[in-house]
């Protein structure tokens, strides 16, 4: 019925155009905001393209054995010229440095990083976890130089005393012999450091992870009759799994390419060194820092190369693990 | 109505929390670990901090394994067990923080004094004594290089949350990945890049803004996430209230969300300052170290606290490594003060003035 009046109506105001088109200072601000959301991909685009564009004479030289052989020889000849056939570039044994490195790190911090998210969520009371979280946060935001001076003036000294242990009790083991006396400045106390420095971003993202278990299920385990630590097992451990393996794989990612902390504790020395309590070894990061003082330039080219090497196998495993946190805040399981 | 009797107010029970009794048993327990754990110390070969700390670990696990077992059964024992368990995680992921704190503090506070931030290192070397020199240059060029980093990397960064969370365009997923993917460059790759694409073929030399320009680049990252997280709690009422006043897009971003979330965004400015004050490796690289004030930062070597640091380190006697406790002494009263202001300014409600 009232439809009927309005058609009848006499005065219809002209027609409207509507459209769903945006104004033109929307499509400027649209343009803008899009293009400085694009930058990100423009960085790593460059940063790539620079460092494979410097690094290319090296691998074309080096071939395959840029990653498999662990030569390093930068030779000048008597009139400075960069003798370029008998120089060799390999980092196969900065790459297994990195490997032992960031494995300590992780076989050392994850399981402390856990527990303690498991703590924090489940356990603490409001007070202390309040505080306990800031000091966590606050951990992250240490400079990476700070971690390279105490561990080399504080860890190093407790280290020497748990290094002795592992090699009197576990020397049987390849891993933890040592011919000789025990040195300083190992793989070991490295991996120490480097696993101190991931414990924040574990335990901040397993934290944030258990966080989202679904109450309802939490309560039901309880309704049950469960314990704390049925209910951990029978729920909040399958929910979190995955995300804890993502969170894991971040503090991988950040300790492979951790670079002054290492210089600062490590002995670098270029070898494949698999005995982590011998003082001998090195990152591909440090590495770079080490050589790029008085590297020619073509040595530098090298040291592109392996900054590329490094750049590409953190963004692969970061990439990963972004994709394992994210798909398991989403759906669940 | 009027004749209900008044029940006296009973004191809501709360049979969950620990009767003095519960303390008292679990007081016992750890007293009863120390005990052992000095028993075991003194009449064991095993000697040291560790030694007390360990022993006192397993005891405290086995006595509270066995008297919950003996109260209550397995499934008790078994929880009280992990709850050890995760307890000593907390404890062991703290200890370092404690540790680091105090040591800087024990070592550092030796070489602070007055002219630490009045002079330079301009005509002084780094095994000098502590009282003579100081790090202002580097206070300055620590300023300068993290200004000029966050020039450029906060509008980016801005926009970047802008465009996840207002555009929702189709490179969304795309550009939240990637942003996520640039949180992982490792620093020295950050100085790799600008070194290859700046410093080889233009300037040939060190100055600062190459090294603000590495800083950005790990800045970005920190800046655009926590944005998002700002932006995304900006209550959607008032976007659309925005657009229904007529308001474009734009204007409604500009006047609206942004100014709402502004304490936010100042606050991941700051997590992104936070990030990088202490960034050494892209430093080395690329600034160069000179001990006199610089105030240019597109020409000449650039002093920096982390490069203070490094340079006193590996001067090595122990005037220097004084030197170099002291300045991080003041570089990370630096990054709490930052650190605070970030989370004073976080913890405020969203939208209040």
């Amino acid at each position: 019925m009232s439809s009927a009046q309005v058609t009848k109506s006499p005065a219809l105001p002209e027609k409207r155009v509507i459209t769903t088109r945006p104004r033109f200072s929307d499509r400027v601000f649209r343009a803008i905001v899009t293009s400085g959301g694009l930058s990100s991909l423009l960085i790593l685009g460059l940063i790539l393209a620079f460092l494979l564009y410097n690094g290319f004479d090296t691998f074309r030289t080096q071939g395959i054995h840029f990653l498999t052989s662990s030569n390093w020889q930068a030779v000048v000849s008597d009139a400075g010229k960069v003798d370029v056939v008998n120089s060799h570039f390999g980092i196969a044994a900065m790459l297994i440095g990195t490997l032992i490195l960031s494995v300590i790190a992780v076989v050392v911090g994850v399981p402390i990083s856990v527990g303690a998210a498991i703590f924090l969520t489940f356990y603490a009371p409001q007070s202390i976890k309040k505080i306990m979280v800031t000091a966590i946060d606050l951990m992250a935001a240490f400079p990476s130089v700070l971690f390279g001076l105490w561990g080399f003036f504080v860890l190093e000294g407790s280290a020497e005393y748990w290094a002795k242990l592992l090699n009197k009790y576990l020397g049987w083991i390849p891993l933890f012999k040592l011919d000789g006396p025990y040195v300083n400045r190992s793989p070991f106390i490295a991996g120490l450091v480097l696993a101190i420095m991931i414990i924040p971003i574990v335990t901040s993202i397993s934290r944030e992870i258990f966080s989202q278990t679904p109450l309802d299920r939490i309560q039901a385990a309880y309704a049950l009759g469960g314990t704390r630590f049925a209910m951990l097992r029978a729920v909040a451990f399958p929910y979190a799994r995955s995300g804890i393996v993502g969170g894991v794989m971040l503090g991988l990612g950040r300790a492979m390419g951790e670079t002054v902390a290492v210089y600062t504790v490590l002995n670098i020395v270029y070898q494949v060194n698999w005995h982590i309590l011998f003082s001998a070894g090195g990152n591909v990061a440090s590495m770079i820092l080490l050589k790029f003082g008085e590297a020619s330039p073509y040595e530098i080219k090298a040291l592109m190369a392996a900054g590329l090497v490094l750049f590409v196998l953190t963004l692969i495993v970061n990439s990963l693990a972004n994709l394992i946190v994210s798909r398991t805040g989403k759906s669940g399981r | 109505m009027a004749n209900i009797t008044s029940v006296p107010q009973a004191t809501p029970r709360k049979p969950w929390s620990a009767s003095p009794k519960d303390r008292i048993k679990s007081v016992s327990i750890l007293v009863a670990a120390a005990l052992v754990s000095f028993a075991v110390v003194a009449a064991t070969p095993l000697k040291g901090k560790l030694a007390y700390f360990a022993v006192f670990f397993v005891a405290f696990l086995v006595i509270d394994f066995v008297v919950a077992y003996l109260k209550a059964g397995r499934p008790a024992a078994v929880d009280s067990f992990f709850r050890g368990l995760v307890t000593m995680a907390i404890v062991i992921a703290v200890t370092p923080i404690i540790s680091i704190l105090t040591t800087v503090w024990l070592r550092g506070h030796h070489g602070l004094h007055l002219s630490l931030f009045t002079s330079d290192m301009r005509s002084n070397s780094f095994t000098d004594p502590v009282n003579q020199g100081g790090l202002v240059h580097a206070i300055i060029g620590t300023f300068l290089l993290v200004v000029f980093a966050m020039v450029i990397s906060v509008p980016i960064g801005i926009l970047t949350a802008i465009y996840l969370t207002e555009i929702r365009g189709r490179f969304t997923r795309p550009i939240e990945f990637l942003v996520q993917a640039m949180s992982g460059v490792p620093s020295i790759v950050a100085g790799l890049f600008i070194y290859a694409a700046i410093l080889v073929p233009l300037t040939k030399t060190v100055n600062g803004i190459q090294g603000s320009l590495a800083l950005a680049i790990l800045m970005i990252p920190t800046v655009a996430r926590t944005s998002q997280e700002v932006l995304k709690l900006i209550p959607a009422d008032l976007r659309e209230a925005g657009l229904a006043l007529g308001g474009t897009q734009w204007r409604s971003v500009a006047m609206v969300v942004v100014p709402a979330a502004r304490s936010g965004l100042i606050t991941a400015m700051i997590l992104g300052v936070a990030r990088v004050a202490g960034e050494t490796a892209p430093i080395l690289l690329l600034t160069g170290g000179s001990g006199a004030k610089n105030y240019n930062m597109f020409s000449g070597s650039m002093g920096s606290l982390p490069n203070y640091i490094w340079q006193s380190f590996a001067a090595g006697t122990p005037e220097a490594i004084t030197r170099a406790w002291a300045g991080i002494l003041v570089l990370l009263v630096i990054v709490i003060s930052l650190f605070a202001a970030a989370r004073t300014l976080g913890n405020r409600k969203v939208g209040a003035k």
